[in-house]
């Protein structure tokens, strides 16, 4: 099986590559990338003619929802909806039902994705913590020996500083990067927990005060990732602060980094793409955790993945069905789809807005996340896994409810235009979108 | 588009209210019982120059109201007018109240305010007077006393104008494109 | 009126308030009358569904429905907790199948009315939705009868000095008379610890202080809020003692405000804390106007809501 993808403009960061060529991919691995490749009789050919060809994107920051939750997503549409959006690997969180804490739960999620799935990889993470309780840690060897790739505490951010330390030394011991969820949650009334039960539902600020709804402080996260990097000061593990959403929490990792602390960052695309006015009306689409914050926010984030304080951009794909979007913004979850529209809105904010290249982009959604959390991913080096997503950086389209492959519709970005779109995914040298 | 029609000047209109006062006197042998209710808008005015009618004539004061029919309408699910202050001067349970308005049409105004006066008591009589009676009724009502009668057809609006609203006296018959 | 929700007083205009005031005028003159009944609303169903406590709003409700000829019905949803139980939808759905054409809604969530509203036409029914309080976000008919009393007693609202003090960042009345005392152009104040006062209010064309006395320097009108039981001991509030201290309303430091000042309260008043006995049964209190006022503006609202538009 050969398939060649002709005249598209080559994007590489792993290899520092960008130039017009042709790409040849055979027997589920990239053979070639060459000007003016001759086609071999028997290969498929793809016209790339104006597009952007790009290892296939990375996603370290997914809620996969399987097990447990396949109301909201399953395995077939979680990878339907990446491939749309032109991801090929996904790493998902642990808050599943039962929670992903140990090695039966990480089969589970990793046999669905062989048997269930379109090729797009699936990474479990684990949960730091057994049943997401924050009390006793989980079996970190065990699980990376069935396959996780990290432990997290997405959801159910680690409040005691003793267990933190703890997570992290043992984390360091087993050799997994700790993934955290920084808030704190005596500031934001609960967090998660405090859905329905009177905690905080959006940022802390003029809308807030406006709507009455009880606010976020931005400080909570601040006071969070100094904690946490200071711990990993301390200890020396590998940190990977997830969801960046305050110019505090970017200044803070910012110093660390320069202290040479090993700590990494994400942030999502709606949190540099959107402010707290998109609460107003309250719609619950606009609702997440951490929630959208200000405009100084967005531009200290895009600072930050400029200067490289953020390393890379993870969506938070957090798929809720409409009956549990449908309801009084108190009570509704946190948490939007984004996997489809990361590569439009990054585009939009970033390159046609912002001050990052396509090229740097492109790293941010491919090369830099695969290298954070050492995945063989990310790449279009000769022999490497075929995972390649090609895309027209300036295709208008409307983002419709009925197109959307994602079982859930809970994006803040419905009915909106997107300019910029994926032509054509490839996982393992076959064509899934 | 043709002129409006001028149905009564100002003269006319002081004339058949004087002429509206006198009969209103002699059908009531005097003003002993009676109680004058304009309507709003135009009716509250117009009751009120009747009332100094009576005094000339007769050198007694009546007492004055205002009625305001809004909330009584049967058309509110169509237009809802804002309503205004009713003050109603006195009870009116065994009096002759003589309700005052400016045109008569269709009737569907008299009933309302026959039905809002309810809730201020039970007169011994009601009666009506009316600057213009322009026909068309829909309803089993009809006025007591008429300072003119104007046939007209259904499609024409009549527009009483008054110098204490409108800053004029006069009276038109508006055609169907002059109403806009 | 054009609208068909009243939802909050943040979306109505001047123009659209002047109007709904001038309504209630003569409203309050119906409610003076020998037969308190008029029938305008005649065959029109009114439902007051509540999720939240709340005996005299409903009440109030309930008697402008009734005046105005209007048929009531009521659902009283207990809810220990907003994630649990039937959904709003669910339940608006089911009173709309029932023939209910407008709902007056309290609930505990900030938002909850627009949600509602969201519904109507979606679904295959069409009803009108009226905020009678939504979480800490607005109270509007209490705006706008707070706004009818100051009218009543002081004739025009623009120029006045207006202080409101109290809870703010709880309250939905302060947020409804917020927007609707800017909008009429009233002079403002806010005053309150800075724990029930947020910082963003700041940001509108007002005044706020943490002083109480020199919150009521030379006001014309000054409004307190209540003060919710849970919020009086603990991280808001060291104590009920040191609230009434601080910023209750007694005889003594009404002094300060224009001597034919008015005082406010939107009621239940808890005596001794927000206002002290004395000022609040003293020749300045208007409170029992304001709850007259209250069936008035409902009456005004309902009728503006639930008619036809005017030609």
């Amino acid at each position: 099986m050969k398939i060649l993808i002709k005249n598209g403009r080559v994007i590489d960061p792993s290899q520092n590559l960008d130039a017009v060529a042709d790409l040849l991919i055979e027997d589920g691995k990239i053979a070639q990338i060459e000007s003016a490749i001759r086609n071999p009789q028997s290969a498929t050919e793809f016209d790339a003619a104006g597009l952007i060809v790009a290892p296939g994107f990375v996603d370290i920051h997914v809620h996969g929802r399987t097990p447990g939750q396949e109301y909201k997503e399953d395995t077939a549409t979680l990878t339907a909806a990446a491939a749309a959006g032109g991801f090929t690997t996904l790493c998902v969180m642990p808050n599943t039902v039962p929670t992903l804490d140990n090695r039966s739960v990480v089969e589970d999620v990793l046999s669905r994705a062989k048997s269930e799935g379109n090729g797009v990889r699936i990474y479990p993470i684990a949960s730091v913590s057994l049943a997401a309780k924050n009390e006793q840690l989980s079996e970190f060897a065990d699980l990376k020996n069935a396959g996780a790739i990290a432990v997290s505490d997405d959801a159910f951010p680690l409040q005691d500083a003793d267990f933190m330390r703890r997570v992290f030394q043992y984390a360091r011991t087993v050799g997994l990067v700790t993934m955290l969820h920084c808030e704190d949650t005596a500031l934001t009334g609960g967090g998660h927990a405090g859905v329905g039960r009177g905690g905080g539902v959006m940022n802390e600020g003029v809308v807030s005060t406006e709507l009455g709804l009880r606010g976020m402080p931005r400080v909570s996260e601040e006071i969070a990732v100094y904690k946490a990097c200071a711990l990993a000061r301390e200890v020396g593990n590998r940190v990977h602060i997830l969801h960046v959403s305050t110019r505090g929490a970017v200044a803070v990792i910012r110093s660390f980094k320069a202290q040479g602390v090993p700590v990494t960052a994400e942030a999502g695309p709606h949190h540099f793409g959107l402010t707290d006015e998109a609460v107003r009306g309250y719609n619950t689409n606009a609702k997440m955790n951490p929630p959208l914050r200000t405009r100084e926010d967005c531009d200290a984030i895009i600072q930050g993945l400029v200067d490289g304080t953020i390393d890379c951009i993870a969506t938070d794909h957090a798929p809720h069905a409409a009956h549990e979007k449908e309801r009084e913004f108190d009570g509704a979850p946190f948490g939007i789809i984004g996997l489809e529209t990361s590569l439009p809105v990054s585009l939009q904010t970033l390159v046609e807005k912002g001050p990052l290249d396509v090229t740097q982009l492109v790293e941010k959604m491919t090369t830099a996340p695969a290298q954070l959390l050492a995945l063989d991913a990310g790449t279009l080096k000769v022999g490497k896994r075929a995972d390649v997503t090609a895309f027209s950086p300036d295709e208008n389209w409307i983002l419709e409810e009925e197109t959307i492959r994602s079982k859930s519709k809970n994006s803040p970005w419905l009915r909106q235009t997107m300019k910029g779109r994926v032509k054509a995914t490839f996982a393992g040298g076959k064509q899934i979108y | 588009m043709s002129e409006p029609k001028k149905l009564m000047e100002a003269a006319d209109i002081a004339r058949a209210l004087k002429r509206v006062a006198h009969e209103i006197i002699e059908r009531n042998r005097g003003l002993d019982n009676v109680v004058l209710v304009g309507i709003r808008t135009r009716g509250v005015p117009l009751s009120a120059r009747i009332a100094s009618h009576f005094e000339a004539i007769e050198n007694q004061t009546v007492p004055l109201g205002a009625l305001d029919i809004a909330l009584h309408r049967d058309d509110f699910h169509l237009r809802a007018a804002p309503p205004q202050k009713t003050a109603i001067p006195c009870d009116i349970s065994g009096k002759v109240v003589i309700l005052v308005d400016d045109v008569l049409f269709t009737g569907r105004t008299i009933r309302a305010a026959l039905d809002a006066l309810n809730d201020f008591g039970r007169p011994a009589s009601v009666q009506l007077a009316v600057l213009v009676d322009r026909g068309h009724r829909e309803l089993p009502i009809r006025a007591d006393f008429v300072g003119k009668n104007a046939p007209t057809s259904h499609e024409e609006k009549v527009s009483v104008r008054l110098q204490e609203i409108d800053g004029e006296d006069e009276v038109l018959i508006l055609t169907a494109d002059e109403r806009g | 009126m054009k609208r068909k929700h009243l939802l909050g007083l943040a979306d109505v205009s001047a123009t659209e308030i002047t109007q709904i005031l001038d309504t209630a005028e003569a409203m309050r003159e119906v409610l003076s009358r020998p037969i308190k009944k008029t029938p305008a609303l005649r065959g029109k169903s009114v439902c007051t569904l509540f999720f939240e406590p709340s005996t005299r709003t409903r009440a109030s409700f309930e008697m402008a429905a009734k005046t105005l000829s209007a048929d009531t019905s009521s659902l009283t949803v207990a809810t220990s907790s907003v994630s649990k139980g039937e959904t709003l939808k669910d339940t608006l759905l089911t009173m709309a199948a029932m023939g209910a054409g407008c709902f007056v809604i309290r609930h505990p969530s900030s938002g909850a009315c627009e949600l509602a509203a969201s519904f109507s036409q979606k679904f295959g029914y069409d009803f009108h939705i009226v905020n009678a309080g939504d979480g800490c976000h607005e109270h509007p008919t209490q705006g706008l009868l707070d706004l009818l009393t100051i009218r009543q007693h002081k004739g025009e609202i623009a120029g006045l000095k207006v202080t409101m003090i109290g809870d703010l960042l709880h309250s939905r009345v302060a947020r409804s008379n917020v927007h609707g005392l800017l909008k009429m152009g009233a002079d403002l104040t806010l005053c309150g610890p800075q724990t029930l006062l947020p910082p963003e209010f700041g940001l509108l064309d007002l005044k706020m202080t943490h002083d109480c006395d020199e919150a009521i320097e030379g006001a014309d009108v000054v409004m307190t809020l209540r003060l919710q039981n849970e919020r009086m001991n603990g991280v808001f509030l060291p104590s009920v003692r040191e609230f009434a201290a601080l910023y209750g309303i007694n005889a003594r430091r009404l002094k300060r405000a224009k001597s034919d000042a008015i005082l406010m309260h939107p009621g239940p008043i808890n005596r001794g804390v927000e206002i002290s006995d004395d000022v609040a049964d003293g020749g300045q209190s208007v409170i029992l106007n304001q709850v007259t006022n209250g069936v008035a503006v409902r009456m005004a609202v309902l009728y503006g809501l639930l008619g036809g538009e005017e030609n």
